[in-house]
């Protein structure tokens, strides 16, 4: 119990409830199935964002090329299979999606792993490298029209219930997409010695050099999966969206930053749980949609959004500094 | 003479022209802790890092178990049961100590998955071998200095590890962590171990080692027994040069307090603390951690001001609440650890010597000539004797003493007229320590006061004309310098353990 108190998670976690039951109370609708679902569905894109992210702030470094790479990836699929005409099924827009972006990954982890570049930069860079490569020479028209599997997925739901008023609210399949991530992202962080190199390189990379982790692996493992999910969020983007609009998606890195760095990730590296990932998640989705129930203008939600990033990180760094002074380190 | 264990045959080494080591050899047999001395730049770190395998000497040959290899990888050096522990630890900061003990023999054994339990198994058996006991669930963050070192070297000893270097290993403990860490030496020692202790106190070498290598401007310049030296050798081994301990021109005018401090309380830190020193006066200020003595500096220099209690510069009451009031009443602080709180390293020498007087050289507009700067700082190049050849390169590129002579540049630069020292000679080799020390002595000549607060006896005894002893939070005793030694000063010190 007193471990539950100590941890980031929990506080995040009861924020959201005090969130929740706020909103609940001012508006009733909050509670219902159907906006449940909506939560869910407007998880998913920005969740598989974030467990890539994750992966990149625990290691050290920061990536701000994710939704470029998403973008990219989503539009060159679409194009790529309605080009061939393609009527199957939407794993395979969902695995050439992934291998565009694993390959925009590597690239990255080229530079930092081989040329040792700093990551702000290299990622920085690539994002607009990214971003220019498709306006300028694969489009820059939207697709209104997605191949037949990915419509076909997007109607797909994990479960159904039919409400008082005689619609249909169900949970999207591609929710199961997020759920089945995070628990491979969090086995691999936890329970591989891959994963905690991942966290000792974030931690001390001289240290990690020395006790000969094989860095330039795992650079390739970090910046590649980041890439893989940042591309498979993209091709979901498209499927909710029903369209792939090539100007989507980017824009987005500090939400999802945001939310990460909210979920207990040290932005200097070596944090961070996919558990409180999701909580952060959650609640800035949360924040973002319920605020429109409340008719609070879209505007202060951004206020409110970095309002709860600030207190709630600076009570984490407060009390973390605080542990450390009282064992006699500052 | 029995073989030794690992042993390290006319070795030379240089990096792009500059000669780190010509034909050094030190060897280590079962059982024996050998002292490697030398100042900064005598090739000490080269030589340990040739002996771990991570550098490969140009000439030579190292010698393990009576095998001949012209180059060891560190691969083969653990193998042999060579381990190196780091100033820094290496350890992880942001892993659990369970984690941080058993991360190198998994990574060893080629494990994918982490068991917990195998985990905690490895932790608990590298710490019972050392007869200590730490919370296994803890972050290496929140231990102490001298817990972390604790778990760096049951670390070690995982790997069967028969020889191990201490590269500085005693810099950032309390005397007390030092006796701790030889206990666990000694015992290491009794089960067969052999030790490197690279090091530059020469107290403490002198202690705890049976012999002793001393290198100079990388070459081997004595080597023998321990108890064929004296300290006096060993410096004069280590400098080439005689440097005197002692006189000091005692130049004390006591008619005037510079410094008068009353009854200064800040709480759970100090408390009714009074105390006056003259102009031309080092006052050593001493006492264990936690006694109180860095809380009084740091509240003296408006870090972390006193809660009531009055300031007296040269009879007039002054108010710090903040560091540039502390610098308007001329108070400098030299800090202690001069890598995170003194310089700033990218930046060149020059500027690290300007900054703190930069307002006083401003432009009133606020714009600083480049020129001026320059005409500012350049004496104090001369005076602290900063071996650079510009005051334009970056203050990473000198070595440590002479970084630290950066740090009393700077603030002496400033024209200040009360100077609190936080450990100045923490982490600095002995010739550099003698130039610091002459140093508080010239500038105190100059009719500055200075406030000495060091943890290091045989500073205190040779350079402070009076010393406090602080514990919890109160000056409990003051010791004149005169005929006081370290052996008496260490007697009072332990009446208060």
């Amino acid at each position: 119990m007193r471990a539950l108190l100590h941890r980031h998670e929990f506080y995040l976690a009861a924020l959201t409830l005090a969130l929740s039951a706020g909103i609940a109370l001012a508006n009733p609708a909050f509670c219902s199935v159907a906006n449940l679902f909506d939560l869910c569905q407007g998880s998913t894109v920005m969740g598989l964002f974030a467990l890539g992210v994750l992966i990149v702030l625990v290691s050290g470094g920061i990536d701000v090329s994710f939704a470029a790479i998403g973008a990219f990836s989503m539009y060159v699929t679409s194009k790529v299979l309605l080009g061939l005409d393609f009527q199957g099924s939407a794993a395979v827009a969902l695995v050439l999606g992934g291998a565009i972006g694993t390959l925009l990954g590597l690239f990255n982890a080229f530079f930092i792993g081989f040329l040792r570049l700093p990551t702000l930069i290299v990622t920085l860079g690539s994002a607009s490298l990214f971003r220019g490569f498709l306006l300028a020479f694969i489009g820059t028209a939207i697709v209104n029209t997605l191949p037949a599997g990915m419509v076909r997925f997007s109607k797909l739901t994990l479960w159904e219930m039919r409400l008082a008023d005689g619609t249909i609210a169900g949970l999207p399949a591609s929710f199961l997409l997020l759920v089945v991530a995070a628990l491979l992202v969090g086995c691999v962080l936890q329970g591989t010695m891959l994963g905690r190199g991942i966290y000792a390189l974030g931690g001390n990379p001289v240290a990690a050099a020395r006790a000969g982790f094989n860095l330039r692996g795992r650079q390739l493992f970090i910046y590649g999966g980041t890439g893989l999910l940042s591309g498979l969020a993209g091709v979901v983007h498209a499927c909710m969206m029903r369209n792939a609009n090539p100007f989507d998606l980017v824009g987005m890195e500090l939400n999802v930053l945001a939310a990460v760095v909210l979920g207990g990730a040290g932005i200097t590296g070596g944090r961070g749980t996919v558990l409180g990932t999701l909580l952060g998640v959650g609640l800035i989705v949360t924040i973002n949609n319920s605020l429109i129930l409340l008719d609070v203008p879209s505007y202060w939600q951004k206020v409110v959004v970095g309002a709860v990033i600030l207190v709630s990180t600076g009570i984490t760094a407060r009390t973390g500094w605080a542990r450390a002074r009282g064992a006699g380190l500052c | 003479m029995r073989p030794a264990i690992v042993a390290a045959r006319n070795i030379s080494k240089s990096f792009g022209g500059v000669q780190a080591l010509r034909e050094v050899s030190v060897a280590l047999h079962r059982g024996e802790i050998r002292g490697l001395v030398g100042e900064n730049g005598s090739g000490k770190s080269t030589l340990i890092q040739i002996l771990a395998g991570v550098l490969g000497p140009d000439a030579g040959e190292i010698v393990v178990d009576g095998k001949t290899h012209a180059h060891l990888d560190p691969r083969e050096a653990i193998r042999a049961g060579i381990q190196v522990i780091y100033q820094d630890f290496s350890l992880f900061p942001n892993l659990t100590v369970a984690e941080n003990l058993a991360l190198n023999t998994e990574l060893e054994h080629g494990t994918r998955f982490v068991s917990r339990r195998r985990r905690r198994r490895i932790a608990t058996a590298a710490l019972a071998r050392l007869g200590r006991d730490i919370d296994l669930t803890q972050t290496v963050a929140e231990l102490s200095v001298a817990d972390k070192q604790l778990v760096a070297i049951a670390r070690a000893l995982l790997h069967n590890a028969r020889v191990i270097i201490m590269d500085e290993p005693t810099t950032a403990l309390t005397q007390r962590e030092v006796q701790t860490l030889f206990g666990i030496v000694a015992d290491l020692k009794a089960q067969g171990m052999s030790l490197l202790f690279v090091g530059h106190k020469l107290q403490e070498v002198l202690a705890l080692c049976d012999a002793i290598t001393v290198l100079r401007n990388g070459r081997n310049v004595a080597e023998g027994e321990a108890a064929q030296f004296s300290p006096g050798d060993l410096v004069r081994h280590m400098t080439g040069r005689h440097l005197q301990g002692r006189p000091r021109a005692t130049t004390v005018s006591e008619d005037e307090d510079l410094l008068k401090v009353t009854d200064l309380s800040k709480a759970g830190a100090f408390a009714h603390v009074s105390f006056a020193a003259g102009a031309g006066e080092v006052v050593g200020i001493t006492g264990l951690l936690g006694s109180g003595r860095t809380e009084l500096a740091l509240s003296l220099f408006g870090l972390a001001p006193a809660d009531s209690g009055t300031i007296e510069i040269a009879e007039q009451a002054v108010r710090i609440r903040s560091v540039p009031d502390a610098l308007r009443a001329g108070i400098a602080y030299v800090p202690e650890d001069r890598l995170t709180e003194g310089v700033f390293a990218e930046q060149s020498i020059e500027r690290n010597l300007a900054i703190s007087g930069l307002s006083a050289w401003a432009h009133p507009a606020g714009w600083i000539s480049p020129a001026r700067l320059r005409r500012v700082v350049a004496p104090w190049l001369g005076r602290l004797r900063i071996q650079t050849p510009s005051a334009r390169m970056p203050v990473a590129g000198l070595s440590g003493g002479n970084q630290q002579k950066v740090v009393l540049g700077r603030w002496l630069a400033t024209q200040a007229r009360v100077l609190i020292l936080n450990g100045p000679t923490v982490g600095v080799d002995v010739g550099a320590k003698a130039d610091i020390h002459a140093q508080i002595r010239e500038l105190v000549g100059h009719g500055l006061t200075a406030l000495l607060i060091s943890d290091d006896l045989r500073e205190l005894a040779e350079v402070c004309d009076r010393i406090l002893v602080m514990h919890r939070g109160r000056i409990v005793r003051e010791i004149p310098a005169a005929g006081c030694d370290e052996n008496a000063l260490a007697r009072e010190l332990g009446r208060l353990e």
